[in-house]
């Protein structure tokens, strides 16, 4: 705390000395008040710095080996080094490693490429479709001489990233035809469309997994099985697509109504209408909050491990669970946090730049 | 319309039809309703076949047989006897219990950090930004699992454990609070309670008529609250103002006596508030900051007290903002403590699912979890709409 202070004060040349000092007398010590918030929080900030600070680098130990950690107060990040293919990659076969790593790269790059407007066209749908078939045989192997891996190996960061992309990606479309539907001027397709959205939207989405993974067998015909990750899948789109269709609907309802009449005056059918005048501009007001649906969905994700398979958050359980690894749990779950914690932050910081810059562009 | 278009329609009748928005529009409705009833008697069918076939029970009957599992919380009367009905019931009760714990918690937390938000001063804003990126952005799932490795492994045993207020210890078997020992006044001070709440509601409507009438103020407000605090108070001393508490002492291997909070509920809970206030306080700041300065200005401009400024003119106004999104959130948590199955707290999605695994009649359970949090849901958004019509904008 002092130290902040005294560097913030450290004079560093006339003026600029004066306005850091005037700086921190408006926003530090403008009143008593202030000034005892000011130590008060500087003091927190203090203790909880220093006790992560010496946990995570001055009392831990960064050898490779358990060894190193026999007398140590911090973290013992070799807990990290041994486990790190595991919790990142799960029970993926060893030689054929270098897919996971291939799929999680495609994934990242795809989003990141996504995330930038320049690109945005139906060329950028089409090479996510494509892309997204590519990725299934990476995975799954099968053809050109790669070995097979069964989707039950899938796991890790690998699972976590798949599920939210994808779940992301065909939650959209089912999103809007029922936010469609549910601005439609048909009685029955808008009770349909709205009892859907209602019911996934008043549960949670354990209750909608749990029901993936034990009544969405007894619907399907005998002898007929679908595999435990493409249910949990199901599940997730579907949850995903409700909360999305209320985000586009709020989007269209925010037109102004003198959009919809001059596109009917014009002759336009419904489609056109929809397509050419109303959606563009409704899906341009919903994209900040469509981000906020989709780091929501990165973080929920998660809870497939109470179904049983095996992402990010499975595998660190799992690998805390080895007996010779008991003491280490904080350390797994530090490490996990910050891999969600860094995607995520991206990602909101992301929004609010578009969110910025759209707003920008519409006010030109 | 000229004579040869009226020939045309007429010679063909079916394509006018066709083209008549009216028709069009049942004909696909049909063509939906026909989609969807054929699906639903497909999924119908195939399950009953599938349940026929693995052989197992249908239908509600299962709720009256024995359970024969136990649960390790209860606010009611449980035993391994009680019926599966009763185990649900149970599951209810815990899944309400943490959720209105965590909701006051959840709402003064982050009421306190949205404050700090809009505060002058910026270590403050700092120290609430951190903690809200932080807690925002890591999965309430990873949290939880956090929280309770933390409680279970890291917090000693209950003969060394922490004790950081007199009576108050927190060991790996969770917490440990004193309370007020039992004794029928306690009872008598609640009823009293509930009636200085009803005399608050009472004084308001009366002094609200009055203000009307004759515009004479009242300050019902002050002599309201004194109302509520007054009347427990008073029969509290009456009754010979027992202060006797039921503090937990160490037993053998364990504390008896006092109030125990589980790890798993404590875990739930402390989890639920720390990921919800997170939420809390962003709608507490932007409905603070949603009211511009020139309503306090204007209002102060008018005369009227710092006290009524806020009453009357900035509450309202932020509060408009600030409630729909916030029964949102509340509805999330309470959505969210169905995460209690991953850690072994016994709500209801957890008793659920050790119905189901028990019983093996999975669509029932399922049905019936779904549709009470969807009740829940549905009488919240109720509230919502009408309190959303009673405070909607009037627009002349």
């Amino acid at each position: 705390m002092t130290t902040l202070i005294e560097s913030q004060a450290r004079p560093t040349g006339g003026t600029a000395s004066n306005r850091s000092l005037r700086w921190m007398r408006d926003n530090l010590f403008s009143s008593p008040v202030n000034t005892a918030i000011t130590l008060v929080c500087g003091y927190l900030i203090w203790q909880v710095l220093s006790t992560i600070l010496s946990w995570t680098v001055f009392d831990a130990s960064f050898a490779a080996t358990k060894d190193a950690c026999e007398n140590i107060s911090g973290a013992c990040w070799a807990y990290v080094h041994q486990n790190a293919r595991f919790i990142l990659f799960g029970t993926f076969p060893e030689d054929e490693q270098w897919r996971s790593v291939l799929a999680i790269a495609m994934l990242i790059s795809g989003v990141l490429i996504s995330t930038n407007r320049r690109f945005w066209s139906v060329g950028l749908l089409v090479g996510w479709l494509v892309g997204l078939v590519v990725l299934y045989f990476v995975l799954a192997g099968g053809v050109l001489g790669l070995e097979r891996v069964d989707t039950a190996h899938w796991g890790g960061l690998t699972l976590t990233l798949l599920l939210a992309v994808v779940g992301i990606g065909f939650a959209a479309p089912l999103a809007l035809m029922l936010a469609l539907g549910r601005r439609s001027e048909m009685p029955f397709v808008k009770v349909i469309c709205v009892v859907v959205i209602e019911v996934f939207r008043g549960v949670p989405l354990i209750s909608v997994l749990i029901m993936a993974s034990v009544m969405f067998p007894l619907f399907l015909p005998e002898g007929v099985t679908v595999n435990k990750l493409l249910r949990a899948q199901v599940g997730i789109i579907f949850f995903q697509a409700a909360y999305l269709a209320e985000v586009f609907r709020g989007g269209m309802q925010a037109i102004p109504s003198g959009q919809y009449e001059a596109a009917d005056s014009l002759g336009l059918s419904y489609w056109q209408k929809m397509g050419k005048i109303i959606l563009p501009q409704a899906l341009r007001l919903v994209i900040p909050p469509t981000m906020s649906t989709f780091i929501s969905l990165l973080k929920d994700t998660s809870l497939v491990v109470i179904i049983g398979l095996f992402d990010l958050l499975a595998t660190t359980k799992s690998a805390i669970n080895d007996p010779a690894w008991r003491q280490q749990f904080l350390e797994g779950y530090v490490f996990i946090a910050l891999i969600f914690f860094i995607m995520c932050f991206f990602l909101s910081r992301y929004s609010l730049k578009l969110d910025r810059d759209l707003k920008q562009g519409m006010s030109h | 319309m000229t004579q040869n278009q009226t020939n045309q329609a007429a010679a063909n009748p079916v394509m006018t039809l066709l083209y008549d928005k009216t028709v069009r529009s049942i004909i696909y409705q049909i063509l939906v309703f026909g989609g969807v009833f054929l699906m639903g008697w497909y999924l119908v069918n195939n399950t009953l076949t599938n349940l026929e076939q693995q052989d197992i029970a249908t239908g509600f009957g299962f709720l009256e047989k024995e359970a024969a599992f136990g649960i390790s919380e209860s606010l009611i009367q449980y035993t391994p006897e009680s019926s599966y009905g009763r185990a649900l019931v149970v599951g209810v009760l815990n899944t309400l219990k943490v959720s209105i714990t965590g909701i006051i918690l959840a709402t003064i937390l982050g009421t306190f950090i949205g404050i700090g938000l809009v505060s002058k001063n910026w270590l403050l804003r700092f120290l609430g930004k951190t903690y809200i990126e932080t807690f925002r952005n890591i999965p309430l799932l990873l949290q939880l699992f956090f929280w309770y490795s933390v409680v279970t492994n890291a917090f000693p045993s209950p003969r060394n454990a922490l004790n950081p207020i007199d009576g108050v210890f927190l060991t790996n078997r969770g917490l440990y609070l004193p309370v007020p020992a039992e004794n029928p006044v306690w009872t008598a001070v609640l009823i009293a309670l509930v009636a200085g709440i009803a005399g608050f509601f009472l004084l308001r409507k009366w002094a609200l008529k009055r203000l009307e009438a004759t515009g004479e103020v009242f300050p019902y407000l002050s002599v309201g609250l004194g109302v509520i605090v007054a009347v427990p108070l008073l029969t509290w001393l009456v009754s010979g103002a027992p202060t006797e508490l039921n503090t937990p002492e160490l037993t053998g291997f364990n504390f008896s006596g006092g109030l125990n909070m589980s790890p798993e509920f404590f875990t739930l809970l402390l989890g639920l508030t720390v990921y919800t206030a997170t939420y809390i306080a962003e709608i507490v700041r932007s409905g603070i900051q949603s009211v511009p300065k020139g309503q306090n200005e204007a209002a102060t401009s008018l005369g009227l007290k710092p006290s009524w400024v806020m009453r009357l003119i900035i509450l309202p106004q932020a509060l408009r903002v600030i409630i729909p999104p916030m029964t949102n959130q509340y509805l999330n948590l309470t959505k969210n403590s169905s995460l209690a199955v991953a850690i072994g707290y016994p709500d209801l999605v957890s008793i659920s699912n050790t119905t189901m695994n028990q019983t093996g009649q999975a669509v029932e359970a399922v049905v019936i979890f779904m549709s009470i949090y969807l009740s829940i849901s549905l009488l919240i958004s109720l509230f919502m709409n009408w309190y959303n019509k009673r405070m909607a904008l009037v627009e002349r």
